[in-house]
């Protein structure tokens, strides 16, 4: 304490700020993340994001699920992406469930019986590219970016409901707070950062991808290339962007 | 085993979005029945002729409210006409909405001014509103008459296509929505349509039944027959496209047959099977065929007419429940179904509702404290007395 007293106000000024030039000449600014651009060069017809789920790959920790709802502040009970687990019994049966409390972990099913196939399924907005949310909004405020993502418009939105209605995949929903459609956006914020999404950034297996369809050379490119893969509910025409590797055909 | 997608546990469309095509749909019938009259020449309408398409009027005023008050912001409902999504069928509601609305009330200043004048040359506030109503032009003769009888003829049979659109675009709106296959059917648009026109049909006749016998008028035999008959006719068709459209996709056995089946087993049952077609479609049906070929005594034959048109009320809001919430019961993963009860006291719950449904009511009485919406009622006394 006596020690802290010996230093008058113009000392301590001097000392901070000396540190502090020391600091910034010894760290430099802070490296952005891998491939990142600032936000001022991003050009959005340069880019058509998509993504790609290996469904071997989750473990159905649900890690992207809690990433998500603590990035986007996602309301309580509603979801922008979500892990679905699927045990099929040895009759045929089969049971789904989502580890839908705020905790997010899976509970231990209550039935039993011989499970013959087990298997988690992550769920997000597709990103379509004819996006039937986009077609039905009466105002305009649900739209296609140029560099492929589905977004609301949360200035505009009425609020109807009627895309919450049209998307196939039960996506979207309405914010109990905002009281506009709410959901997924890609964590658009992030990747025009040259950031990930939250999801696929937390996701421990790389069971979830992130990638650019504009890049021949890019991992989902090259995964889309090599191997086999599904869309959810293609019989819409939607043209969805969210492709799933080793998908089972129980998953709609 | 119930697997429902964790968005869609929370019903979106609620009461509110129940009773929005109903309002519409007896907007429609209305308008249907004023038309028979003032086009199609059915003569023994004339009766209910100014008071049904006052009823339209009234009830289109107050059919977008439910909407109003479901959107999540009401005050940012115009963008639906300032800045529409042509791809959108929602889009063309404001249009579509408004232009009715301009014809009903054309309408009306035409059929009506006569009665209009004759209410301006009087005193009082209801004079004044006339007056301002009319341009403060109160002339009237043989010829404005004939002119305005023209283009009220005109302006019924415009709104004749003019009503299916209004009501057809609101079965478009469901049955355009391909996620949902208990909506996804072109079948949607024409039973819209004929279900409206029976609700339409069927509120005039409650109401003018309740409206003459609060009056002690003497209700016109020709006219409830008639209406009755139409009722019937109507009925059928929509009853019968409303089983065609359930029994081709249960004879196709399809996947969507396997949950649909199960919806209705589990979900509707009561409110589908039971209500709306064993009790509310089925009854009316037999009422209506015995008021229409058996020859009955009048009094018998007003409370079964009277009792099938109400019925069949509660029939149409029965379908628009069970299209409304029962598509939302069902979830997109095709694996289960969610529940839905309506709350009392909140927002879009059945008070409100109730409110909403009684105002059109309520501003029909003041249309007819300004102008007589029956003007020739004949008191039950007086024919007695005549005879």
């Amino acid at each position: 304490m006596t020690d802290c007293k010996s230093f008058n106000r113009r000392e301590f000024i001097e000392l901070v700020g000396a540190g502090s030039g020391l600091l910034l000449v010894a760290c430099g600014p802070v490296p952005p993340p891998p491939g990142a651009q600032a936000k001022d060069d991003y050009d959005w017809t340069k880019h058509y994001w998509a993504y790609a789920v290996d469904t071997a790959k989750c473990i159905g920790c649900c890690a992207c699920m809690r990433a998500c709802r603590a990035e986007n502040d996602v309301p309580e009970q509603y979801f922008r992406t979500w892990v679905e687990r699927y045990r099929i019994m040895a009759g045929g049966e089969v049971h789904v469930d989502v580890a839908a409390k705020d905790d997010h972990v899976f509970e231990k099913p209550a039935e039993g019986g011989d499970v013959v196939k087990a298997f988690f399924v992550p769920k997000l907005c597709n990103h379509c590219e004819k996006s039937v949310c986009n077609q039905v909004c009466p105002v305009g405020a649900a739209y296609n970016t140029k560099d492929g993502v589905v977004l609301v418009d949360r200035k505009h939105c009425i609020g109807c409901g009627y895309c919450v209605q049209a998307c196939p995949y039960g996506s979207r929903y309405i914010h109990p707070q905002l009281h506009v459609a709410d959901k997924c956006t890609l964590c658009y914020h992030r990747i025009t950062k040259g950031m990930l999404p939250a999801c696929v950034h937390a996701c421990p297996t790389g069971a979830r991808i992130f990638g650019d369809l504009k890049d021949p050379k890019g991992e989902l490119s090259t995964i889309l290339n090599q191997r086999r893969f599904r869309l959810l509910k293609p019989e819409m025409g939607t043209h969805p962007k969210c492709y799933y590797l080793g998908l089972d055909r129980e998953v709609v | 085993m119930d697997y429902v997608f964790p968005n869609e546990i929370n019903v979106t469309w609620t009461v509110m979005i129940v009773l929005y095509p109903y309002i519409t749909g007896l907007v429609a019938g209305a308008f249907i029945v004023s038309s028979l009259y003032h086009v199609f020449g059915r003569n023994e309408l004339k009766p209910v002729a100014r008071f049904s398409l006052a009823s339209a009027f009234v009830f289109l005023l107050f059919a977008t409210l439910p909407l109003l008050v479901h959107l999540g912001h009401p005050e940012r409902a115009f963008n639906i006409m300032i800045t529409p999504n042509f791809t959108s069928a929602m889009a063309g509601f404001g249009y579509i909405y408004t232009t009715y609305l301009i014809l009903v009330v054309l309408e009306i200043w035409f059929v009506m001014r006569a009665d209009f004048i004759r209410r301006a040359k009087g005193t009082g506030l209801a004079a004044l509103v006339c007056r301002a109503l009319l341009f403060f032009n109160l002339h009237e003769d043989e010829q404005t008459r004939k002119g305005d009888h023209k283009i009220a003829t005109f302006l019924a049979g415009l709104g004749i296509p003019l009503a299916c659109l209004l009501h057809g675009y609101v079965g478009f709106l469901f049955g355009s929505l391909k996620a949902n296959p208990w909506w996804a059917t072109p079948l949607m648009f024409v039973i819209f349509i004929f279900s409206a026109i029976v609700s339409g049909i069927s509120v005039l006749i409650f109401h003018y039944f309740v409206v003459s016998f609060l009056n002690g008028w003497k209700v016109d035999q020709a006219c409830v027959r008639s209406m009755g008959r139409y009722l019937w006719g109507f009925m059928i068709v929509a009853v019968a496209l409303e089983l065609l459209e359930i029994l081709s996709i249960a004879y196709k056995q399809t996947e969507e047959w396997e949950v649909l089946g199960e919806l209705i087993e589990r979900k509707l049952f009561l409110s589908y099977v039971v209500l709306q077609f064993m009790t509310f479609s089925l009854i009316p049906f037999l009422l209506l065929g015995i008021a229409a070929l058996i020859k009955l005594r009048e009094r018998l034959a007003n409370a079964i007419t009277w009792i099938a048109a109400t019925m069949l009320l509660a029939q149409v809001l029965l379908m628009r429940w069970n299209v409304v919430i029962g598509g939302q019961l069902l979830s997109k993963s095709l694996r289960g179904f969610t529940s839905y009860f309506p709350g009392l006291f909140e927002k879009e719950g059945v008070l409100i509702a109730v409110i909403i449904f009684t105002m059109p009511f309520i501003i029909l009485y003041v249309f007819h404290r300004i102008v007589p919406l029956f003007p020739d009622a004949v008191p039950k006394s007086a024919r007695t007395a005549e005879r």
